[in-house]
């Protein structure tokens, strides 16, 4: 446990002194400045106004930022230190495998997600000094909204870091796993199951198994409880989960695709060859 | 105490250790050596367990990969190149005085022995510190616990006359209790730390001999020099050596470290056309500074 908590400080204070860090924290600082600042409390959409309207725009707009920046910073500085030497030298110390590889996954991950955190308790903070009101519910299952797509995220760059054997590779292959995220929205989903090139069944589970979609969907269904944007596939969304089990789904699934994604690199990793 | 039983390595399709069978007992002092791609960082790295190999490594016994702590924390590393570690040093120091069991201030002792003070540099990141301050540091973290093996990958090549002669120092308190592995491009740069030398060469075993081991780690040599006539690059080299000048720039007087002894005359030679007189002899006991001559 003492190993673990060095190696997770060690990345944490790397990581703060990472130019990434300094220009990811103010991407979602800014981004929730902004927000205020262009008067997006006072506007009105579907209903939404004051800091749900903020926080919907703000997770949209996570949702976009967030797993790329996730994805290319974890395999760049993972597999940047292996390529340097950083790992050569670390590892010839008496750390435990587990306890780095597990440190480092949980120093990083609060490097990622405090930030994002730290943004929207600024919404919050401002909210209440403007009296705006604050509806706490959609701010907490935002927040773990936020905190498991961290976790995905994180997990799959872990993977990638341990597969890819140089940086250059490292970054591309993260690049291909986004933009295959990507792809297969459901808009493009809707559009090959519109050309009859898919069954609507199988694009409805790749959707679900999509995390970003996964989501996208648990996004929306916050302020359009029926899907009704998504068309006829939230019927069977919604015939399968429930509307809440839907939101928990959204929870536990990429949850459990990042610790899986964390422990199938844990095990190439342990196996390989380390620097 | 270190056992290398058959092992391979390959990348791919390139083979770069190839059945490799060694065996290094406690407190020998050996020099690897061999030239770019022998072999010899890829056999460093599979002795601290950091490579997956064919074969069988053991350390008394214990093999690094599965036991990497029990292992690990009897092993001081000092690496070729420091690695670009954008942490403090407080915090480097800190993180491996806490793996390791070891307390800080052996450290901070340490590095200050080979003439780094750590108060005023604590809180810069490591990578900003000079070639010279990273590799005493890293030697003051791998000398500054209780290691049975010491690995060291060009362990002198940045540092100063003064500092290599303080490191050699603390390789002798050393050399009764700990099993050292040198590696060189060289063998004239560690040839004189060690008494066994083993050259690698396209990731095989090609040399494998005892040198003599006349003079100790600790042993040292006064050494005089008379030149014919004042040279720049001369007084600028003998400065360095700190030689004191007896002489008006024309005679100079020394201590040279004995493992230092032949890279100090490799320097001497490029300036034989300048001496008219040298004499080099083996200082006796402790009392020898640096300036005095012995006769």
């Amino acid at each position: 446990m003492k190993q673990l908590w060095l190696t997770a400080k060690l990345d944490i204070v790397e990581s703060l002194r990472a130019r990434w860090f300094q220009v990811y924290s103010l991407v979602f600082g800014g981004i929730v400045a902004l927000l205020f600042l262009f008067g997006l409390t006072e506007s009105r959409v579907l209903g939404f106004i004051g800091l749900s309207r903020l926080l919907v725009t703000y997770i949209q707009l996570t949702m976009a930022i967030l797993p790329i920046f996730v994805l290319i910073t974890t395999v760049r500085s993972v597999a940047g230190d292996r390529e340097a030497g950083v790992y050569e030298y670390l590892l010839s110390l008496p750390v435990s495998l587990a306890a780095w590889f597990w440190g480092k996954i949980l120093g990083r991950y609060l490097v990622i997600f405090l930030p994002v955190f730290a943004a929207m308790l600024l919404a919050v903070a401002i909210a209440l000094v403007r009296g705006i009101e604050v509806p706490w519910a959609m701010f907490g299952y935002y927040t773990a909204l936020l905190a498991v797509m961290c976790a995905c995220f994180l997990g799959l760059g872990m993977l990638i870091s341990a597969l890819a054997r140089s940086t250059d590779m490292a970054q591309g292959a993260a690049f291909v796993v986004w933009l295959t995220l990507l792809l297969f929205l459901d808009l493009i989903l809707l559009g090959v199951m519109i050309q009859g090139k898919v069954s609507p069944e199988l694009a409805v589970s790749m959707a679900l198994a999509n995390p970003l979609q996964v989501f996208r969907t648990a996004a929306l269904a916050l302020f359009d409880p029926q899907l009704i944007v998504l068309g006829p596939s939230a019927y069977v969304i919604l015939d399968m989960f429930g509307a809440t089990g839907y939101k928990i789904f959204a929870l536990v699934y990429p949850t459990l695709l990042g610790v899986a994604a964390a422990t199938l690199g844990y095990q190439l990793f342990k196996r390989g060859d380390l620097p | 105490m270190i056992r290398f039983e058959n092992v391979a390595k390959s990348f791919r399709k390139s083979r770069v250790l190839d059945a490799i069978n060694l065996e290094i007992g406690a407190a020998e002092r050996v020099a690897l050596i061999g030239s770019n791609g022998a072999g010899k960082t890829t056999l460093i790295r599979c002795l601290l367990g950091e490579y997956a190999f064919e074969g069988k490594v053991t350390i008394n016994g214990r093999d690094p990969r599965q036991e990497r702590t029990a292992v690990l924390g009897t092993i001081g590393f000092v690496p070729q190149l420091p690695p670009p570690l954008k942490m403090p040093v407080a915090q480097l120091i800190d993180f491996s005085a806490a793996l390791c069991g070891t307390d800080p201030a052996n450290i901070h002792e340490l590095a200050r022995r080979l003439g780094l003070d750590l108060d005023p540099i604590l809180t810069r990141p490591f990578v900003k510190l000079s070639g010279g301050m990273k590799q005493k540091l890293l030697i003051a973290i791998a000398l500054g616990r209780e290691a049975k093996v010491l690995i060291m990958d060009e362990p002198a090549a940045n540092l100063d006359p003064e500092a290599r002669k303080i490191f050699f120092e603390l390789l002798a308190e050393r050399q009764d209790d700990s099993t050292m592995l040198i590696s060189s491009h060289r063998l004239n740069e560690v040839s004189a730390l060690v008494n066994r030398v083993i050259e690698m060469d396209l990731g095989k075993v090609v040399l494998d001999d005892r040198v003599a081991d006349d003079v100790s780690l600790s042993g040292q040599f006064a050494c005089r020099i008379a030149i014919k006539r004042n040279e720049a690059a001369f007084l600028k080299a003998m400065q360095t050596w700190n030689f004191r000048d007896t002489g008006n720039g024309l005679e100079w007087v020394g201590v040279v470290p004995g493992p230092d002894r032949l890279r100090f005359m490799g320097m001497t030679s490029r300036y034989v056309a300048l001496i008219s007189d040298f004499s080099l002899a083996e200082a006796e006991g402790a009392g020898v500074g640096a300036g005095e001559t012995v006769n």
